[in-house]
């Protein structure tokens, strides 16, 4: 990367408001928190309800913490898949994403946090999700996230990580490259391929991140 | 009343079924060999027509059932694969709408428009209009609205449905300009940011196949308002500039007026913001924008022009297939879908299956096929008996044959515009159907399948009750219209373009990815080019892209190969100049281009807009120099 484009992207990471500006949005301009009685969910709760079942994982430290609950909500999140061993695209993704969340510095672990979740829970102990993230010194504010095989998969395929090619998705060296980002608050959700630029990486994350509300015209 | 809602339920109760049905095929993991053995699908791959298998039994006869290999038994009824049932509905009991034509203002809009981006004022422009025609502003303004409506009804038996629109429209209104009368249109963003579940609110409108410079063209990068830009993080209008003009205004033999046989008829306009293009088009950003010029003039009486059917008998029609979730009534659009997405509703101009009432006589119809991710063949069906009707095809993308063809269906993959003249003159009193009979069950692409006569998707019914009326329009069988462009000059530069996925599921061109700050070539401006495009993954059989390069149309050349037979080339429709290539899996085909006028960025990207979102896109430059990269 230069370090013109690595000043710029600092640079407008400069002039948005801190984490406090998702929090000081007025509460009418909200998504999805309805506050009177409503026969039917919201679309927030939809999204939960039908993309992020709330299963009990364990982090890189041993920690058990609830997928929805604890890791996605009110959050800007990066979710991707890897493991441990794997010999293909998990060390250069990873690698990719270490530039990534450098350039959106002290946000991660702040509002931004990074989700890798393994697709080989049967080998991938915290232990060893540990080491990898040692081994890629990774920052604050990324999970390596391992638990119960069938809450893995369950998880996977809620999250569109599937290939619709069967044998393709029984091949696990050739898993998915796509990053989800999104904003869980804001409901919105994208992706973006994993080995692109740092900065463009990076850069589409923060797309998620829509903070200042329109001046409203008549 | 009680009848109607008594066979409601009786509908709703063999949806239930046919779902359960169906989840109890995909749950048993049958093969498609099985089934056919079990006599629930037939070889041409669709199911047996039992009430208690398909979802639409009494609207439409079968329905594709997914490769069941691919089906996610954890999936609920909305699926992860793209699979959609939607509540039931009732065909054909709303009328059609017809298009709502936009007005200009009666007073320049204010603040003046400028030629240098007025962000003071809250414009959301970084680059200077590249003016060509005067005054500057054009006398000829428009002010348009992206705001949420709340109370759009596509069916009386669905809830409200609220969705983001141009001007409280779904679809937008219709544009109607003409060739020598440049526009500027202010685009005023409104959207709220509770986006009730999809949906960014930071647009860019592209106007679809425009011959505009770049700084109006819709840029995927160009959105706003845009947080990470502090110009415009406040922005609430963008000023685009539609010259409405020729290609090849600014060069000999052409200048200053352009080439007359590159005029273009039926475009359309949409919402193209980066990684939520399909989100945002699909909660309703998009219209349509017709051109007209001294032959297609909008007068089929004018005996100096072509006589098209004009005025009432000139019918813009935007498709669109939807997902309802049955549980909020409301859109539903699969985040986390990375195949494309399909509808089990079918709108056309916003509303589901409607009724048209037209005269014995012949009419223009004009389709979009505004996505995301179907493919369409259109048959014109008359039941009792079962017959397809002939009709005329007299454009392509858009811009219209050298002469009509007569057709027995119109092909329309994402983003293609189809225009027909169809002849009612002989079948008053009879009652005829607007369907698709393609076969798609995944958003990957379509089938080389057609269902057979009456039992595809119904679009449109049509009755020809209506008194019948003079029909000053041309004869479609002795019409001309514009001769092609010369196509043989020698390219300046020659490249080649494989689109693919990666072994790890991630899209790429020439095996880069999309950056929107990173040029991946440069086309001298004023030169021919030749490119070659290629889908030819052989381990990935499955994908349809129908790639969509922005500003300057193309010819396809001689040469290139399909091997689908829903774009067995050479088509003679496809004699034709056009702005999306339907690549289907193993093709390749070639096409020329003339690139001029105007310099700046565009992209190249599928249109199938899901996997546009997944990165399947480049940017490139027209500049005064060019390169040569013949692999960009």
């Amino acid at each position: 990367m230069t370090s013109k484009n690595r000043r710029n992207l600092l640079k407008m990471l400069a002039v948005a408001p801190f984490a406090g500006g998702l929090l000081t949005l007025a509460p009418a301009q909200e998504s999805g928190q309805d506050t009177k009685p409503a026969k039917k969910p919201s679309s927030r709760e939809r999204i939960r309800e039908r993309y992020f079942p709330n299963v009990v994982l364990t982090t890189q430290e041993g920690k058990k913490v609830r997928f929805y609950d604890d890791l996605l909500k009110d959050k800007i999140v990066v979710i991707n898949m890897m493991y441990a061993h794997c010999q293909g695209i998990c060390i250069p993704v990873t690698q990719n994403l270490v530039k990534v969340q450098k350039l959106l510095g002290k946000r991660v672990g702040r509002d931004i946090f990074f989700y890798s979740i393994t697709l080989k829970p049967e080998e991938d102990t915290p232990m060893a999700l540990k080491h990898y993230a040692m081994m890629h010194k990774v920052g604050p504010g990324w999970l390596f996230l391992t638990g119960d095989p069938k809450d893995l998969e369950l998880l996977r395929r809620k999250l569109g990580f599937v290939d619709p090619n069967p044998k393709v998705d029984a091949d696990k060296t050739r898993h998915t490259g796509l990053i989800r980002y999104g904003n869980e608050r804001l409901q919105l959700w994208a992706a973006c391929p994993s080995q692109a630029a740092p900065e463009y990486v990076a850069k589409s994350i923060l797309f998620a991140d829509v903070r200042k509300p329109l001046k409203r015209v008549s | 009343m009680a009848y109607i809602s008594k066979r409601n339920r009786r509908l709703e109760r063999e949806r239930r079924n046919a779902s359960l049905n169906r989840r109890e095929i995909v749950a048993a993991q049958l093969s498609r060999r099985e089934m056919v053995r079990m006599g629930l699908l037939t070889s041409a791959g669709f199911l047996v027509a039992k009430n208690g298998l398909s979802s639409r039994a009494q609207t439409v006869a079968t329905e594709p059932v997914q490769d069941t290999a691919t089906q996610d038994p954890n999936a609920d009824s909305f699926g992860q694969t793209g699979q959609c049932v939607s509540p039931a509905t009732t065909p054909f009991v709303e009328d059609f709408v017809r298009m709502t034509v936009k007005q200009p203002e009666t007073q320049g809009l204010f603040p003046t428009p400028q030629i240098v981006p007025n962000n003071a004022a809250g414009e959301g422009r970084t680059r200077n209009h590249q003016v060509v025609t005067s005054p500057f502003p054009p006398t000829k303004q428009y002010r348009i609205v992206q705001q949420e409506n709340t109370n759009v009804i596509i069916s009386p038996q669905l809830d409200p449905q609220t969705m983001w629109t141009f001007d409280g429209l779904v679809p937008g209104p219709v544009y109607h300009s003409f060739y020598g009368e440049p526009i500027l249109v202010r685009n005023v963003n409104n959207l709220p940011l509770d986006n009730g579940g999809f949906g960014n609110r930071e647009v860019s409108t592209h106007l679809h196949n425009g011959h505009t410079p770049s700084e109006s063209d819709g840029f995927p990068c160009d959105y706003f308002p845009n947080s990470q830009n502090p110009v415009i993080a406040n922005a609430f209008f963008y000023d685009h500039y539609y010259p409405n003009i020729l290609a090849g205004f600014s060069t000999p033999p052409f200048a200053p007026l352009g080439d007359p046989n590159e005029s273009m008829s039926t475009l359309w306009y949409h919402d193209h913001r980066v990684d939520f293009t399909a989100q945002n088009v699909y909660k309703g950003l998009a219209g349509m924008y017709l051109l007209f010029n001294n032959k297609d003039n909008n007068d089929e009486t004018n005996a100096n022009g072509f006589r098209l059917p004009s005025g009432e008998f000139d019918v813009p029609m935007m498709l669109a297939d939807r997902c309802i979730d049955t549980v909020t009534g409301q859109l539903f659009f699969d985040l986390f879908n990375f195949d494309g997405i399909l509808g089990d509703k079918f709108l056309v101009n916003g509303k589901i299956q409607p009724v048209l009432h037209v005269r014995p006589r012949k009419y223009r119809f004009r389709w979009l096929n505004s996505g995301p991710s179907r493919f369409y063949q259109i048959f014109i069906t008359r039941d009792n008996p079962v017959q397809t009707k002939n009709f005329w095809h007299i454009a392509n993308d858009g811009n219209l044959l050298p002469a009509p063809i007569q057709v027995t269906s119109a092909k329309l993959g994402v983003a293609e515009r189809m225009d027909v003249i169809i002849d009612f003159s002989t079948m008053a009193g009879q009652t005829l159907y607007m369907e698709n009979r393609l076969v798609q069950t995944n958003g990957r692409g379509p089938n080389c399948q057609l269902t057979q006569a009456g039992q595809g998707n119904r679009l449109v019914k049509i009755i020809v009750d209506l008194p019948s009326v003079p029909d000053p329009s041309t004869n479609p069988a002795t019409a001309v219209f514009y001769s092609l462009p010369d196509k043989t000059a020698a390219p300046l530069v020659s490249r080649t373009f494989a689109f693919q996925l990666t072994q790890n599921g991630q899209w790429v061109i020439n095996n880069q990815f999309m950056n929107c700050d990173v040029t991946r070539f440069k086309v001298k401006r004023n030169s021919v080019e030749n490119w070659t495009f290629r889908n030819t993954q052989t381990d990935r059989p499955s994908w349809a892209h129908p790639i969509h390069i922005h500003f300057e149309e193309f010819q396809f050349l001689q040469g290139g190969f399909s091997a689908d037979c829903f774009n067995a080339p050479p088509s003679s429709v496809e004699n034709s100049r056009k702005d999306v290539v339907r690549l289907n899996a193993n093709s390749e085909r070639q096409l020329f281009f003339r690139f001029r006028d105007f310099l700046g960025r565009y992209p190249i990207h599928c249109h199938n807009v899901v996997h546009e979102d997944h990165a399947m896109m480049l940017r490139f430059e027209i500049d005064p120099i060019g390169d040569t990269n013949p692999n960009p």
